[in-house]
């Protein structure tokens, strides 16, 4: 494990708000190997953002508090000198985010914002940048890149920007490349061509990526891992087959019981999960999901409610956290 | 860009042409009658219908709306033979209480009512938008709450009282400043900046009070928008972020805001003038309406009115060069 690329150990982020403290993020560890793709899956709320901004380092620091470690190639982020953690955005990591339209500024041409992006890391001229720029939205499969790099970004398409995006966030080369629902905003007929996109320039770059989705779809065709969260804990972590096909923890049943499936496995009928997302102020105790799980008559006693489980192995590479799986009746 | 210029610029000049029109048509409703208001101490009716004659009164409105928009561009006479009065191109009117061109009247004290109007503005924006992005920026800390309220007492204070104790504070009792006697700032550049920061300040500081509101709204919506998160994601220092992508975009409402109140300041300049006594059109105004001259109010109304409409062409043109997003429209 001492290897992955990426490691982030115990990770607890928190807002102190007027209502109290959201604990968005409890004591995630999580690891990615080296130019592996790992999705993270989990409702609304449960904290996925908020890892991928603590690693990029996009939290305001005065209305945050941070605790644990990420490690990338070795370097602690958290420790490090934010200078050099700045230094790292946009060149060792880099992020593309949901909403394409807002995420680009409405008042500089693509070609400007590439450019501004490649200057920042390397030191070279305009002319120079701009040639980059123009190949980065080749890349992308813009059509026509000569001319659409003096475009705004409101002439552009949703596909378009969120291609722009792309290439704005691998135009220094990025080792890790988090991608943040990178295709909800977008048109379903788009939605395939983003993902189409991105696994190839994944193959030719070799790049690690997390991918944070709701759908499910993407996930299978993508990540070589799976990490599904729930209210700010990893609660189930494995291969994608693993967790496709012999999930353990019944947070994890739910969500793939919810969506149509096209393999049959689970195709009989929409199965949302009752219930809502635990509150993150006063999580409920024990297991967080205990409150909405309908498998834990299994567990003897009232382990499930006063007792948090560990994340425990499930199988080869599989871990999930259940008491199903250490006490349970099978 | 230089074909929606063209355009604003065309539906300006369309805008003045109406201005015109409606001006000139509104104070021929009045009920004054100006030929009797400009006939002088000895006045028979006799001499009355001559003026009458002389003013073109007695023609139609259209007819006299057509002489008053030729004369800004040929001249006209009043009146024929020894007695008639010439005012040459570009004329807006004669005064018959001064006895002089009304553009002759207005031009002479419009720098005073501009330098006002211009001087506190410059401070009002400045200092607002300073304040306010300095204050957005420490958000929650002291400088901000010290700032917001501040500009909380500023914004509910009424200025022509706040004028009228500055005045006996800092001119009768502490005697800070001598009285004000206002000179041109070509002529006696100290007098003018003696007699001009008083009324600046009082001109000013509601309009700061506003702006400074204003800047840290705006600048604190931007913040928070996807494109600042993005613009750290790439790895910009925090002061590029703040320079380069904030400011832009925050401050561009702040442009709109400031050219339409531009226009409104210099309403509230001619009304500050008789606070410290300056002479500008605020002076001629109230002497114009205390002793009538309609010619003269139709001139600073129309000239007033051509300030507000030139700012609007300014700030639209701003706008589009600040913002991609409007020119297409
Ligand atoms: N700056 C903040 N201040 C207070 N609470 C926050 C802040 N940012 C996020 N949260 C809270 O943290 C929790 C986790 O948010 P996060 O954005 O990570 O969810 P998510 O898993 O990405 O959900 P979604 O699928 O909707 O994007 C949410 O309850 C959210 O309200
Ligand atoms: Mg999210």
């Amino acid at each position: 494990m001492s290897h992955d690329f990426l490691q982030i150990n115990d990770l607890r982020v928190s807002f102190p708000t007027d209502d109290g403290v959201v604990r968005a993020v409890s004591g995630l560890t999580l690891s990615v190997g080296r130019g592996e793709t790992l999705a993270i899956v989990g409702e609304s709320g449960s904290g996925k953002s908020v890892t991928a901004q603590a690693i990029m380092g996009l939290l305001n620091p005065l209305a945050t508090e941070i605790d644990g470690r990420i490690l990338l190639d070795g370097v602690d982020l958290l420790a490090c000198d934010p200078e050099h953690r700045r230094s790292m955005r946009g060149s060792a990591m880099a992020m593309i985010f949901q909403d394409p339209l807002s995420s680009l500024h409405p008042f500089y041409r693509v070609g400007d914002q590439l450019i501004e992006a490649v200057r920042i890391h390397q030191d070279v001229t305009k002319k120079e940048a701009r040639t980059q720029a123009i190949d980065g939205l080749r890349r992308v499969g813009i059509p026509d890149p000569e001319r659409r790099v003096d475009d705004y970004p409101h002439q552009l398409s949703g596909g378009m920007r969120q291609r722009v995006m792309i290439a704005m966030a691998l135009i220094n080369g990025p080792q890790l490349l988090i991608a943040d629902e990178p295709t909800t905003a977008l048109d379903v007929t788009v939605q395939a061509q983003i993902t189409d996109l991105m696994m190839d320039l994944q193959q030719q770059t070799g790049t690690t990526m997390i991918v944070i989705t709701h759908d499910l779809g993407v996930v299978a065709e993508m990540a070589d891992h799976v990490c599904v969260m729930y209210g700010g804990r990893v609660v189930e972590y494995g291969t994608t087959d693993a967790v496709y096909y012999r999930p353990s923890m019944p947070y994890t049943r739910g969500l793939l019981a919810s969506v149509p499936r096209l393999d049959g496995a689970y195709d009989e009928h929409l199965d949302p999960i009752p219930g809502n997302p635990p509150s993150l102020i006063r999580p409920p105790s024990g297991c967080v999901f205990h409150p909405r799980c309908r498998e834990r008559e299994a567990v003897p006693g009232d382990l499930c409610s006063t007792v948090e489980p560990d994340l425990v192995t499930a199988g080869p590479d599989h871990r999930a956290r259940c008491h199903l799986l250490t006490e349970g009746t099978p | 860009m230089a074909a929606y210029i063209i355009r604003r610029v065309l539906i300006m000049l369309l805008l003045l042409l109406l201005l015109t029109l409606i001006v000139f048509v509104l104070f021929s409703l009045l009920p004054a009658d100006v030929a009797r208001l400009t006939c002088g101490k000895i006045c028979t009716d006799q001499t009355i219908e001559l003026n009458r004659i002389r003013l073109g009164l007695d023609k139609s409105v259209f007819e006299q709306y057509w002489l008053f928009l030729s004369a800004l561009f040929v001249g006209r006479t009043y009146g024929i033979g020894d007695g008639a009065i010439v005012c040459e191109a570009p004329c807006l009117g004669w005064s018959f209480t001064k006895s002089e061109p009304v553009l002759e009247l207005i031009l002479q004290r419009l720098p005073t009512t501009i330098f006002l109007a211009l001087g506190a503005f410059v401070l009002f924006l400045v200092g607002g938008v300073l304040l306010g992005v300095y204050s957005a920026l420490k958000r929650g800390g002291w400088q901000d709450r010290t700032i917001t309220s501040v500009a909380l007492i500023g914004y509910s204070l009424p200025s022509f009282f706040f004028g009228l104790v500055v005045i006996y504070f800092v001119i009768i009792r502490w005697q800070v400043l001598p009285f004000p006697q206002y000179e041109h700032p070509w002529d006696d550049p100290v007098q003018f900046l003696q007699t001009m920061i008083l009324p600046w300040l009082v001109l000013a500081i509601l309009y700061a009070a506003f702006y400074t509101r204003l800047t840290r709204s705006q600048m604190l919506e931007t913040l928070g928008e996807d494109y600042i998160r993005t613009a750290r994601a790439k790895g910009l220092p925090e002061r590029t972020v703040i320079r380069k992508h904030a400011l832009r975009a925050g401050l561009t409402p702040i442009v709109t805001a400031a050219g339409l109140d531009l226009a409104g300041l210099l309403g509230g300049a001619i009304i500050l003038e008789a606070v410290f006594s300056l002479p500008g059109l605020g002076g001629l105004a109230i002497s114009s309406v205390v002793n009538p001259d309609q010619a003269i109010l139709v001139g600073i109304t129309l000239v007033t009115a051509t300030f507000i409409i030139v700012a609007n062409l300014i700030v639209d043109i701003l706008y589009a060069v600040i913002d991609p997003r409007v020119r297409v429209a």
